[in-house]
């Protein structure tokens, strides 16, 4: 039975395989020095699948289809959307990168995995929800390490698959056991019958836990970041900024649907337990980013704690609390994709990854400079930029539900934020170059990074201050939770 | 609705800073140029403002209201009242003749002004005018902390980059690190005032004069007002957080250092009173006393301190710390005299300090030594930065006839009422202020020029010059004519005093 609604619910996804299969079939005819080519074809086909769905595909009533497997709703949608823009702006960023630029094969993995993480977010069924996680992480495992030849990016690509792999057997098991002691797998159905009392607290606590290792692997929140530096650092810096934005919230995404549809009924266990994950996120991953002396491996540190600041809206479990994550997610992959597209436009030209580097930049390419202001501020969580007012939101989710303690902890972490960021600005503005010669070394930037870094600031600074139309979203994403 | 001119004044400044980021960067007298017409549309707006606010029916003048996120009662809510007009009016004058005295001289020998990179310099300094702006004329608490870190993150850059060479990478991230904590602090208490009002009237609202109907209970103020109101008085340069103020005076630029003493730490102090005494009065009034020690102790120990300094901007900054300290003097005192005082003394303190910085940023530029033992004779050479500079230290003193008289006066009275001992104490800080004052005049302008300073040093520019004659103006006005400024102050202080119960 093919309903239109079936087919509306998943028509981003139906969009993104006409679009692989359009570069699968395109791909092979073009000369090698139009390869890259398809970069635009990807970036464009993307932003049409955007276009497309919201005009077609857009969800009214949160209904269940494909036998329950998926969830069509507000939820899903806002974060296919946002997926498919991180994808579009990593497409764009791929193109004038050496190594994966001219490589068909980088971009069909690309989207392989954005499907998987759109039906990540849509998912309501644990064995769906499998499959899409799966159907994520496998090309990124490929991606991470696609530069064959790179010692570091081998290690990397290596490295995030056995983590994976254990990770995901892990969460598995969880997964097996909710089967087990339940009997079903649809996250709604679950609810209710978790609510019957089928279930011991030591039991759903243990679950849990299991669950919890596989998502938190995802999302990249202390005692699962381990991988994290290594594989950002090792990864092509595209796929880094893929990695630490629109993955790490695939894994949010399901973390809230998950916490908030299936579990609420156990909530005083677990929201203790994620209060405390998220204080020693953020504060471990502070601590550790105040070392780092290249820029990949601050960023991946820091992404960390950004991890942790999001959990603050989870652990408030309200309406607000979700809405928040959203709103901090959207804030948080638009600012982190900027920096990413930043360094890679600098090291492209100039091979360097050091923050040493970096001197003298606000010079040899007054733009790049501002926009780098732009990007690291937000993460700072300055106005008028998004990650000010995501972060007040936030911290008000927080307060609201009364952990007043967490607050306080994210607040002295984003004071430590604040100053290894102000550090970095202070290369890019403040110290020059060895023979302060910088006009005789600027950084050119090629068409693709212009439009996708132009977007991307704009898109940051818009969250930042007309921030009503996306917290609207974000709120009737989060509707969809209660 | 009608014209909004306080959103013009509010985004004039951010909107030039994008438009002169978009010049080509040799274009530098273009970029100052479009600077300078900037700052004069919004002075003039200001300045209007100011003249056309109706003292008679008092109150919020012209307000706007825009929704911006209804779903958590967030506006874009402006006004301005009897105390915060004449800081719009004092941020309008600071941005005026900071724009004038960064001119500069592109002569390579005298080099005065912002000659590296000029354009960035006027951007960033905009931006921060905008949050400023923005501080003072917000009537919802979101809003009020969004423009209040947009003042707070140009200064990082603005002291980084243009700043003396010695202690400026120290003393920018010691001020923004100083002034975060503070703003997060009060942020976390603006966060707990905005559910607690939720739970107590069932209204989810940012917008303060909501808020002032909250029905906050008396334990809660007195807990949660010394965070708010301190995590403000950081950036006031209150004792024992002043710490940053004076590295970063001394490290600033000279526009920066006249937009820092004469308008941010007005910030700091607008902001302390408007959340934190307006919101919570009665947690005001619990404390009052240790804000009054504090403020007594950083009255008469930043006295002492400028006294012994023999860096001529070290002895301004502490003279800030001061003279800030008789402001939270002022608010500590809760009734109408003082708080009369401190709205006065807060203009007062702002056109006064941005003269002496700029007076400093002049001799320095030419002498190339700020040590007030290397300086002598400046009066010959530079005669109409000298004759400001006595004019500001009158006003530092306190002399009848200019604004310092009209501003502390009403102050030590209100204090005297309160507790006559503090008052005792805190005047002490007079006798020491007239003492480093009349020194300084008398080594830096009046002695035998040296030896080493002979020949090179020249005359300031004609623009320094309108900008010294416009600070000097005001502050000889409103110390002649007090009607121009008190009666508008008091309108002010009466809605404080009605919050507070009318003592």
């Amino acid at each position: 039975m093919i309903s239109s609604t079936m087919f509306a619910s998943i028509l981003p996804e139906i969009l993104i395989l006409v679009l692989a299969i359009l570069i699968f079939i395109v791909e092979p005819f073009w000369k090698d020095e139009k390869r890259r080519n398809v970069g635009w074809l990807t970036a464009g086909g993307l932003l049409a699948a955007m276009i497309l769905s919201f005009i077609f595909g857009q969800p009214g009533e949160p209904t269940a289809t494909l036998g329950g497997m998926v969830r069509f709703d507000w939820l899903g949608f806002f974060f296919k959307m946002l997926f498919m823009f991180a994808g579009a702006a990593t497409a764009l960023l791929f193109m004038d990168n050496e190594k994966i630029g001219r490589r068909g094969e980088a971009y069909l993995l690309l989207l392989a995995s954005l499907l998987g993480m759109n039906l990540m977010a849509a998912s309501a069924d644990l064995v769906m929800l499998y499959l899409a996680i799966e159907t994520t992480s496998i090309p990124l495992y490929i991606l991470s390490g696609f530069m064959l030849t790179d010692g570091k990016s081998t290690e990397a690509g290596f490295k995030y698959l056995l983590f994976g792999a254990m990770s995901s057997a892990i969460m598995l098991y969880g997964f097996s056991l909710v089967f087990g002691f339940t009997g079903t797998t649809s996250l709604y159905q679950l609810a209710g019958m978790l609510n019957a009392g089928s279930l011991s607290l030591t039991a759903a606590f243990g679950i849990l836990a299991l669950i919890l290792v596989g998502l938190g692997f995802k999302v990249s929140i202390v005692p699962f970041h381990f991988w994290a530096p290594d594989v950002y650092e090792g990864a092509p810096t595209p796929i880094s900024g893929f990695l630490s934005t629109a993955s790490k919230a695939a894994g949010f995404a399901v973390l809230v649907r998950l916490f908030f549809v299936a579990f609420p009924g156990y909530a005083a266990s677990w929201t203790l337990v994620l209060a405390i994950l998220s204080a020693v996120t953020m504060t471990v991953g502070n601590l550790l980013t105040l070392q780092q002396t290249n820029i990949k491996r601050l960023l991946a540190y820091s992404s960390i704690a950004h991890a942790g600041y999001a959990l603050i809206g989870v652990v408030a479990l309200t309406q607000l609390g979700a809405a928040s994550v959203i709103f901090y997610l959207a804030a948080y992959i638009a600012t982190n994709l900027l920096a990413f597209g930043i360094v890679m436009a600098f090291s492209r030209v100039t091979g360097l990854e050091e923050i040493k580097d970096y001197a003298g930049l606000s010079r040899r390419s007054p733009w790049l400079g501002l926009m780098m202001l732009a990007a690291f501020l937000s993460l700072a969580g300055m106005p008028p930029f998004g990650g000010f007012v995501a972060k007040v939101f936030v911290f008000a989710a927080g307060v609201q539900a009364g952990y007043v303690w967490l607050v306080i902890v994210g607040i002295i972490n984003s004071i430590i934020g604040v100053y290894y960021y102000l550090n970095v600005l202070k290369f890019v503005y403040l110290y020059r170059m060895p023979n302060e010669d910088e006009e005789n070394h600027p950084v050119p930037l090629t068409r693709p990074y212009v439009i996708a870094l132009a977007v991307l600031a704009l898109g940051v600074i818009l969250i930042g201050t007309v921030f009503a139309p996306w917290f609207g979203w974000s709120d009737a994403a989060a509707l969809n939770l209660f | 609705m009608n014209f909004p001119v306080l959103s013009i004044i509010t985004f004039t400044p951010m909107v030039a800073a994008v438009l002169i980021l978009l010049m080509p960067a040799q274009r530098r007298n273009e970029s100052r140029a479009v600077a300078l017409m900037a700052a004069t549309f919004a002075l003039i707006l200001s300045i209007w403002v100011y003249f056309s606010y109706d003292q008679a029916a008092a109150g919020y003048q012209f307000v706007e209201k825009y929704n911006w996120l209804p779903a958590l009662g967030i506006s874009l809510h402006f006004g301005v009242d009897g105390m915060s007009a004449p800081l719009v009016l004092l941020t309008g004058v600071v941005m005026f003749t900071g724009v004038l005295i960064s001119w500069g001289d592109e002569d390579p020998h005298v080099k005065a002004g912002i000659q590296d990179r000029p354009r960035e310099f006027f951007a960033f300094l905009f931006i921060l005018a905008s949050g400023v702006f923005g501080v003072f004329v917000s009537l919802d608490l979101f809003m009020l902390f969004f423009f209040y870190e947009i003042a707070v993150f140009p200064m990082y850059l603005l002291i980084a980059i243009w700043g003396w060479v010695v202690t400026r990478e120290y003393a920018a991230m010691k001020l923004t690190l100083y002034l975060f904590v503070g703003s997060v602090v009060s942020l976390v208490g603006a966060l707990v005032m905005y559910w607690m009002q939720y739970k107590n009237t069932g209204i989810l609202s940012f917008d303060m004069l909501v808020m002032e109907n909250a029905g906050f209970s008396q334990a809660f103020q007195n807990a949660w007002f010394l965070p708010v109101f301190f995590g403000f008085a950081v950036l006031g340069g209150i004792w024992p957080f002043h710490n940053w103020s004076p590295d970063g005076h001394v490290a600033a630029p000279t526009a920066v250092s006249m937009f820092h003493a004469g308008v941010l730490m007005k910030l700091g102090a607008f902001a302390a009173l408007r959340v934190g005494i307006m919101l919570l009065p009665e947690g005001a009034r619990h404390w009052s006393w240790l804000i009054m020690t504090f403020a007594a102790v950083a009255v008469v120990y930043g006295a002492y301190i400028a006294f012994v300094q023999t860096d001529m901007k070290y002895m301004i900054g502490f003279s800030s710390v001061s003279h800030m300290g008789l402001v939270m003097l002022g608010l500590s005192t809760l009734n109408s005299t003082g708080l009369t005082g401190a709205g006065v003394q807060m203009f007062s303190h702002g056109v006064m300090t941005a003269l002496f910085f700029a007076v400093t940023g002049m001799i320095y530029d030419r002498a190339h030594t700020r040590m007030i033992p290397e300086l002598g004779g400046m009066m010959k050479i530079m005669p109409f930065a000298g004759v400001g500079f006595i004019i500001g230290g009158l006003v530092s003193m306190g002399m009848p006839g200019f604004s310092g008289f009209v501003a502390e006066f009403p102050i030590f009275m209100g204090v005297w009422r309160e507790q006559w001992l503090v008052a005792v104490i805190a005047s002490i800080s007079i006798v020491i202020t007239a003492a480093y004052i009349m020194m300084n005049i008398r080594k830096v302008f009046f002695s035998e020029l040296p030896e080493k300073l002979t020949g090179h040093v020249g005359d300031i520019t004609v623009l320094d010059k309108v900008a010294i004659v416009t600070l000097c103006v005001l502050m000889i006005g409103i110390g002649l004519f007090p009607s121009l400024m008190v009666p508008m102050v008091q309108t002010g202080v009466e809605n404080i005093i009605r919050l507070l119960g009318g003592a």
